[in-house]
């Protein structure tokens, strides 16, 4: 993964003492709260129902054991023993006072983290695929990309005052693991049609929120040495011409549907013109330099087949082990490796949060298998990449002592959940709650799994952190006159058939949201066909038969 | 004399004409003139060459209008090499990005303490990405 160099560690310790020196003026009273409010956002920090909650960047998704090792300390030392990993990779401290937060980002900065840019209406953390560079798929790896994006953006000075937050997701797949539908702009790594090459399919206005919007596409294929000078030249136009008299129409997807993709290209190509082989043109070196840091590590040569065999035997013997392998691991390039998901889904803790004890216990498991990295994923879940399966097992053994080997991973069950009322300031509803209803009523694992691959996404509001428009069955947390209730939409899907998924009809209380849930599967599986996903079924059916079923008056 | 910030020290402000809108500005001006821009009217909206211009001044009407960053930048890659000042509602802690945006001065609209604020132009040392007050990337010079 990426190293800083002095020069990184200079800008990012300069940017704690920055916020030291802002927040002690903010704590005498010499910047008033208004001015205060996008400083802090900038550096990660809201200020909650309960506490102030703390956004740390992992950029990209990609972190060290060491780091984790400080994240556990700093949520034993600065919050109350557990950390949540939020839908952008990201990490969140929902206890921290705001005096300690210049210590905490010392702290970060001492193993090269930070929280910049993680909130406010500047250009957030770049996702990527929690796979990259190890899927059996992937054209290239997208992660170098993501770093050179990092850096570009990275205290930016032209595009710290937005007309909204801004994001960025990268793709090197075939299948789509990084929502870059979903996203201001979409960067997916494609060959040219005749040449071969790769560049990068430019896709913008996509986005969640308020207003569901699949991106479109600007650039159907840009040489790689122009992305720089091309994303400037998108972000100058929004900049520009972005809405902001209304919050809620101020993001890209609303101008890019407001002028037409065609108009706006038009915009784009014409400040691109200006900067289009200028000083922040790539260089070979720097591209070179980059992928320098997403070398494969040491891999041995391994006999890919026996070890498969082994952990069949294994699984055969230890059918719960098996059951496991199943469900969590996933192929991997190199024969003899697996890649494995560490579920943070286990019934009874909310969906994403990890205490200081188990993050401390991953970071020995990377440190044992997994070369000492690991991935945050925007399912909410750990990624470690490369496991040797002959290491399967006992890893395995190890995670499920600590309860995080709940084989879940894809299902049901694997609740995509946003913090929620519990937590957050802006939430309409409890989304924490209904994730843990559906869990326990859904508590056999045969039953969810029979149903096949199933995105469940929950929101606390419109703001869509639990990404709810693009679950197969979304639940949107809504506020009716002070009371709590949940809209129900199908049909939504992040992969690369995107889609928004529709509102099923009038929303429901707490209290009948398993019941909910329980009549729609009930549905799907009376009318599925073979072994259709419950995706594919709705695609073939339609809204109506679930809402027939739900809203059926009782006899 | 008001005081302003200017190339890094507090200084009396200078500009003794009128500052103009940029629809009461001629084509071709006998004098150096002064423009003042804001939000949704850019540099596209002065009539005139930029090489008449001898002072542009930058109405924030708010600190979080982000708009008169992307002016200030796109007025020095045109070419001019005058006065840019920030006026209006901006704040100190983004006199960093304002200058290297291409803001040389800044005219608070609420009074602050000038040479307190002058630590804010230096809150970073070196930058990741080219812009005004460094045209080159940081990749070109590592």
């Amino acid at each position: 993964m990426y190293v800083y160099d002095q020069v990184d560690q200079r800008i990012i310790d300069e940017r704690v003492a920055q916020f030291r020196d802002q927040t002690q003026r903010f704590l005498a009273g010499d910047i008033a709260e208004e001015h205060f409010l996008p400083l802090r956002l900038q550096n990660g920090l809201y200020v909650q129902r309960l506490a102030p909650m703390l956004r740390i960047a992992v950029p990209y998704g990609m972190m060290n054991s060491a780091q984790l090792r400080k994240l556990a300390e700093i949520s034993r030392n600065f919050d109350k023993g557990y950390a949540h990993i939020s839908t952008r990779q990201n990490v969140q401290l929902n206890w921290p006072e705001l005096a300690d937060v210049p210590d905490i980002l010392a702290e970060l900065a001492s193993v090269q983290m930070h929280a910049v840019q993680t909130s406010g209406n500047c250009i957030r953390n770049t996702t990527t695929d929690q796979f990259a560079g190890v899927a059996v798929d992937e054209l290239e790896d997208p992660r170098p990309w993501c770093e050179i994006i990092r850096q570009w953006s990275t205290f930016h000075p032209e595009f710290a005052f937005l007309p909204r937050k801004f994001k960025i997701a990268v793709c090197g797949t075939e299948s789509d693991r990084a929502a870059i539908h979903a996203h201001d702009i979409g960067l997916e790594l494609v060959p040219h049609p005749d040449s071969g090459e790769i560049g990068f399919k430019v896709l913008a206005g996509g986005g969640l929120g308020r207003t569901p919007v699949i991106g479109s596409v600007v650039c159907e294929w840009l040489p790689k040495k122009h992305l720089i000078t091309y994303l400037e030249a998108i972000l100058r136009v929004y900049n520009q011409l972005g809405r902001r008299d209304n919050k809620y129409k101020a993001r890209i997807k609303i101008l890019v549907k407001a002028m037409g993709v065609e108009a706006f290209r038009e915009h784009v190509e014409e400040q691109w013109k200006a900067l289009k082989d200028g000083p922040s043109t790539l260089t070979d070196a720097e591209i070179d330099r980059c992928k320098g840091f997403f070398t494969e590590p040491a891999y041995k040569q391994i006999d890919g087949l026996a070890a498969a065999a082994t952990v069949k035997a294994q699984g055969e013997q230890n059918p719960e082990f098996g059951n496991w392998v199943t469900r969590n691991t996933v192929a991997h390039r190199v024969p003899g490796y697996r890649i494995v998901n560490i579920s943070l889904k286990a019934t009874g803790y909310a969906p994403g949060d990890i205490s200081d004890v188990q993050m401390e216990a991953v970071a020995d498991f990377a440190d044992q298998y997994a070369f000492g990295e690991l991935r945050s994923t925007h399912q909410q879940n750990l990624v470690l990449a490369d496991v040797e399966q002959e290491h399967l097992f006992d890893l395995w053994q190890k995670l499920d002592a600590l309860g995080l080997a709940t084989a879940n991973i894809g299902y049901l069950t694997d609740v995509i959940c946003c913090p929620g009322g519990d937590y957050c300031a802006l939430a309409n509803a409890k989304s924490i709650p209904v994730a843990e209803a559906i869990q326990d009523r859904f508590d056999n694992l045969d039953y969810v799994y029979d149903l096949g691959p199933l995105d469940l996404n929950i929101s606390g509001c419109m703001n869509a952190c639990g990404h709810h428009h693009i679950g197969h069955i979304g639940v949107l947390g809504v506020d009716k006159k002070g009371a709590e209730f949940y809209q129900v939409s199908l049909g939504g899907s992040q992969d690369k058939d995107a889609s928004i998924g529709k509102i099923l009809g009038p929303s429901f209380q707490q209290e009948d949201m398993a019941d909910v849930i329980e009549k729609l599967l009930t549905t799907f599986v009376g009318l599925r066909q073979s072994e259709e996903s419950f995706l594919d079924a709705y695609r073939r059916v339609g809204l109506e038969p679930f809402k027939e079923a739900v809203y059926a008056k009782a006899d | 004399m008001p005081k302003l910030i200017k190339d890094g020290r507090v200084v009396d402000d200078q500009w003794q004409g009128e500052i103009l809108q940029p629809e009461q500005i001629p084509e071709s001006p006998a004098a150096p003139v002064a423009v003042q821009l804001e939000p949704g009217q850019g540099p596209a909206t002065i009539p005139c060459a930029l090489s008449n211009l001898g002072l542009v001044t930058i109405f924030f009407p708010a600190f979080t209008d982000g708009r008169c960053f992307s002016y200030a930048r796109e007025l020095r890659e045109s070419g001019y090499t005058g006065e840019i000042r920030a006026t209006g509602h901006f704040i100190r802690d983004q006199l960093f990005y304002l200058q290297r945006c291409g803001f040389n001065a800044f005219q608070f609209a609420e009074e602050v303490d000038l040479d307190a604020c002058l630590a804010s132009l230096s809150d970073f040392s070196e930058s990741y990405q080219a812009a005004v007050d460094q045209p080159e990337p940081l990749f070109l010079r590592r």
